[in-house]
């Protein structure tokens, strides 16, 4: 039996620490602490409540946006503001743009070298990449020259001796299956991306003037649109937008799309791997009749118990009995005690450390061991992400998410069941990707027509200023970040932010076990998981990833008594 | 193989510089990077053996804004400066290595290039109960941030947070969320932001290399290239505030015109950046162009100078545009004449800055170092 850690697990809001137990080459137990705080909570307390949007949009600088639109609703939910038209249709467009990016990027920069052999491309044939890359789509960067420069430029910076990020990898791993052709046209893609993903983020910088971490605004956005301006949203403007939506359009469907499916032909075993918890959670997004009516939303709401898709519940954000957070193996204290939960508007966030205090070898598992709250739905664990988007809207029937699943299942020759897996989660990912930057379009025709029909308001007036306000009013902001059902609640009073709460897709997803032992999904996906050498733990990273908190790990291995087995020396 | 790409010496020698134009450089550099003289010699092989610099990047109390903006640069492109520039030989975000090899990456860089890689942080430090707020393996932030920083050569602070402390420090800074300039002892670089603009994070990483030395700091420790101009003063709505039109209210007619956003809380005029000029996202936009006003996040402490839609003459202390606004100030809030008054005061004002500015540039060519203002 060994004890492997994890950690850190970067690029969610903080820091995540993984500490697995393997016994017989597979993972018996595992454990996921978030490590970092920040008390965004207790900051946010006495403030102007039009200003948390820009505090709450700092939770994540990756999934930059969603916390920002979370924050606007659950004011505008309390003050009941419903937004123009033309707000809800450019804040889509946000929304669309931050999900085509941050999945692209999280595909080939974060979770791509689980999966592709950097070192291997030296080997690789250009002119048979070239076939191959010609074979899978009309994307023009597919001659043998362009594979062949690339190679050289590989092997000039192999040479060197300086393998800066790619130093010291897992390289030559049995896990890794494909082709040295496959891995060349993996690392072609991996810098197109690179210089891709910053075109399409220029939408946020149009709408809200930069990305990371664009303005958002309540009641609205705050980008007038004037067709006889050159000071505001105009004709120039909108042709860009609509030149960068083609161009996420043709990366999507000519790169992203079929490497993914390429990549994940050889890596079939893959979807009996990493399946973790059968309840799934969707707060669902893209309104198109307002935020207060989810049954017209793209993304549908709704959650699903035992992988029964045959039946999805409502969930309902203001219900104080369905969505509580526990603290039972959290640093955290409650004033009535840590065994009950919590529904977020009577939220608190009062730190408890206990220990043990860096620098620590091993967490007291035992004991409370994460900065993360542990919330529950109805008292249930629930996955939330890209999987749990699709599946409630597979299960309600939703006919162009039905159309773009069949078809990768076909493509693949795998059953359903194969998307309740690390592959699956994966999958989810891109063939979301795809529908979405379908729905840009569409978002982007209907703003197109609305100025044309000349509707150009783009605020509601009548309630910014604080003193038409009521003297206390609450409001719950829900949203789907890229990695899953994300929402804000708050209080007022006397014009001023009373209480503010924010449960995250990390959370949920990344959260200690309950009072009741339930592990959450990080936990409950790495059981038998196979780890073939404890030394080069790639499995974990390939299940973890799945997820979308991180690129990299420091992986310490311990016995059960808690020792250094050895210093792991590579390269 | 051929590989390896031109050393700093080799270029410059390339471009016609003479070896004691470089040890000149070295020079500056070592002093900007607050290296003791004897260390000189280091800084000089340095940049003349190693074909890309090795580099460091550490994660604390942040939310990767930075590394996101970093990956935006335009130019030059991110992929060329991962392949061609410099050796990022430890950074959580982009490094396929885990575990121990990536540990033992950060570690064989301290030890094997003392004095001679370049440290960039990302993230405050929180120094409150031992460090229980940011642990990483095992360790505190501090830990982590003190062994890395001893033997670096230059370090450079990424962002607000690393700088100034950003959203975990503002009240009641929970954590006692701390800017590494406060902690290691030895001069930093400091790019704030929230987060700084990709072109001018790569445009400080570069001045580094290209030149061989650091760019110009202020008194904060910003590169004067990047900081040493208020966005008010290089937006191009300022015709608008110095002819007293203003937005009074969100998508009025004056927003739908683009005029001036400064009675909507635009803290231009208190904060020092680029976007005016730079702008963001390879030069589309900056958040005045695209209608909200500036919230300042490049200043120290900009959570905490008051809620942001409220228009900066109510906030004493402001400097040189308080002083103006207040001669029209009625109970906190500025009534249009006041505005007015503001605007014409201003412009008798900025004849004396424009003064100022002109001398101090004329300064600014003898001096190693400055202080701003």
């Amino acid at each position: 039996m060994a004890r492997i850690v994890v950690d850190p697990i970067t690029r969610i809001e903080g820091h995540l620490r993984i500490e697995a137990v393997i016994e017989g080459g597979k993972i018996t137990d595992a454990f996921s602490s978030g490590t970092m705080v920040r008390g965004f909570e207790k900051i946010l307390k006495g403030r102007d409540p039009r200003d948390a949007w820009a505090f709450t949009e700092r939770a994540c600088g990756v999934c930059t946006t969603v916390h920002a639109l979370a924050s606007v609703r659950c004011v505008e939910d309390a003050l009941k503001i419903s937004v123009p038209k033309n707000a809800e249709l450019i804040r889509n467009l946000m929304f669309c743009t931050q999900y085509v990016q941050d999945h692209v990027v999280h595909f080939y920069h974060l979770h791509a070298l689980d999966w592709v052999d950097i070192v291997s491309t030296l080997k690789a044939d250009p002119a048979e990449t070239s076939k191959l890359a010609q074979s899978l789509s009309n994307w023009p960067k597919s001659s043998p020259g362009y594979f062949s420069d690339l190679q050289k430029r590989l092997k000039t910076y192999v040479g060197s001796g300086q393998l800066g990020i790619f130093a010291n990898g897992y390289w030559g791993h049995p896990a890794y299956k494909l082709p040295p052709e496959v891995n060349l046209l993996a690392v072609a893609h991996y810098l197109e991306a690179l210089e891709w993903q910053k075109e399409i983020v220029k939408i946020h910088a149009i709408f809200g003037g930069k990305n990371p971490h664009p303005n958002y605004l309540v009641g609205g956005v705050p980008c007038p649109i004037n067709t006889d301006e050159v000071n505001a949203l105009n004709t120039e403007r909108l042709n860009h937008v609509g030149s960068l939506i083609s161009g996420a359009m043709n990366f999507v469907e000519q790169v992203y799309i079929p490497d993914l499916m390429a990549i994940a032909g050889f890596y079939k075993d893959w979807a009996a791997i990493g399946s973790g918890l059968k309840n799934y959670m969707a707060y669902g997004d893209l309104p198109t009749r307002g935020y207060n009516y989810p049954e017209y939303f793209k993304f549908q709401r709704g959650a699903i118990l035992n992988r029964n898709l045959n039946e999805v519940f409502d969930v309902n954000g203001r219900d104080s009995e369905e969505i509580k957070e526990y603290i039972s193996h959290s640093w955290y204290k409650y004033a009535d005690g840590d065994t009950k939960g919590l529904h977020p508007w009577q939220g608190e966030t009062e730190f408890n450390f206990t220990g043990p205090k860096p620098p620590f070898e091993q967490l007291n598992v035992e004991g409370k061991y994460s900065w993360l709250k542990t919330p529950r739905w109805k008292d249930h664990p629930m996955e939330v992400g890209p999987l749990a988007r699709l599946l409630v809207a597979f299960a309600k029937g939703n006919t162009e998410v039905k159309d773009v699943v069949t078809e990768a299942l076909q493509k693949l020759n795998v059953p359903v069941d194969a998307l309740f897996s690390t592959l699956g989660r994966t999958a989810a990912r891109g063939l979301e990707t795809r529908l979405v930057v379908r729905w840009m379009k569409e978002f982007y025709d209907q703003l197109i027509a609305s100025i044309k029909g000349g509707d150009v308001n783009t605020f509601t007036r009548e309630k910014w200023d604080p003193s038409t306000w009521p003297a206390t009013a609450e409001g719950v902001g829900m949203t789907e970040a890229p990695r899953g059902a994300l929402a804000h609640w708050i209080r007022i009073k006397d014009r001023l932010i009373d209480n503010y709460q924010l449960v995250v897709p990390s959370t949920w997803n990344a959260s200690p076990r309950d009072a009741k032992g339930q592990r959450s999904a990080y936990e409950e996906s790495l059981i038998g998981t196979p780890v073939a050498n404890i030394e080069q733990p790639v499995e974990i990273l390939r299940t973890i990833h799945s997820f979308d908190p991180c690129l990299a790990c420091a992986v310490h291995i311990y016995d059960p008594e808690g020792k250094h087995v050895h210093q792991v020396q590579f390269n | 193989m051929t590989g390896r790409s031109p050393s700093i010496w080799q270029s410059m020698r390339a471009k016609g510089y003479s070896r004691r134009d470089f040890i000149q450089f070295c020079t500056v550099a070592a002093v900007t990077a607050g290296l003791e003289s004897s260390a000189l010699g280091k800084v000089v092989e340095a940049f003349e053996t190693k074909s890309r610099p090795p580099v460091v990047w550490l994660h604390f109390q942040e939310c990767t804004c930075c590394s996101e903006s970093f990956i935006r640069s335009s130019h030059p492109i991110v992929a060329d400066i991962l392949l061609d520039y410099l050796s990022l030989d430890y950074t959580e975000t982009l490094q396929a290595a885990a575990g121990h090899q990536a540990e033992k990456c950060l570690q064989d860089t301290i030890k094997n290039y003392p004095g001679k890689y370049i440290l960039l942080v990302e993230g405050s430090v929180p120094m409150k109960d031992d460090g229980i707020y940011c642990m990483i393996g095992g360790r505190s932030s501090e830990d982590i941030l003190r062994e890395a920083a001893k033997d670096a050569a230059a370090v450079i602070a990424w962002g607000s947070c690393a700088s100034n402390g950003c959203i975990q420090s503002a009240k009641p800074n929970p954590t006692n969320a701390t800017p590494i300039h406060k902690i290691i002892g030895k001069p930093v670089i400091n790019v704030p932001g929230c987060p700084p603009i990709a072109d001018v994070m790569t445009g400080v990483v570069t001045h580094l290399l290209v030149f061989g030395m650091a760019p110009q700091l202020d008194s904060q420790g910003r590169p004067k290239e990047f900081y040493g101009r208020r966005v008010h003063d290089t937006c191009y709505r300022r015709p608008y505030y110095d002819a007293g039109l203003f937005v009074e209210t969100w998508d009025d007619e004056a927003a739908r015109k683009g005029y001036c956003l400064y009675k909507m809380g635009c803290r231009g005029p208190v904060t020092y950046n680029a976007c005016s000029v730079t702008k963001w996202n390879g030069g589309v936009s900056y958040p005045i162009q695209s209608g909200h006003g500036c919230i300042g996040c490049s200043e120290n402490g900009f959570w905490d100078n008051g809620p942001f839609y409220q228009h900066l003459a109510s906030f004493p202390g402001f400097g040189i545009e308080s002083t103006a606004d207040t001669i029209g100030t009625v109970a906190g809030i500025a009534t249009a004449a006041g505005v007015t008054l503001h605007a014409i005061t201003t412009n008798i004002r900025k004849r004396k800055l424009i003064k100022d500015e002109v001398a101090e540039s004329v300064e600014t060519g003898k001096k190693a170092e400055g202080g701003d203002k």
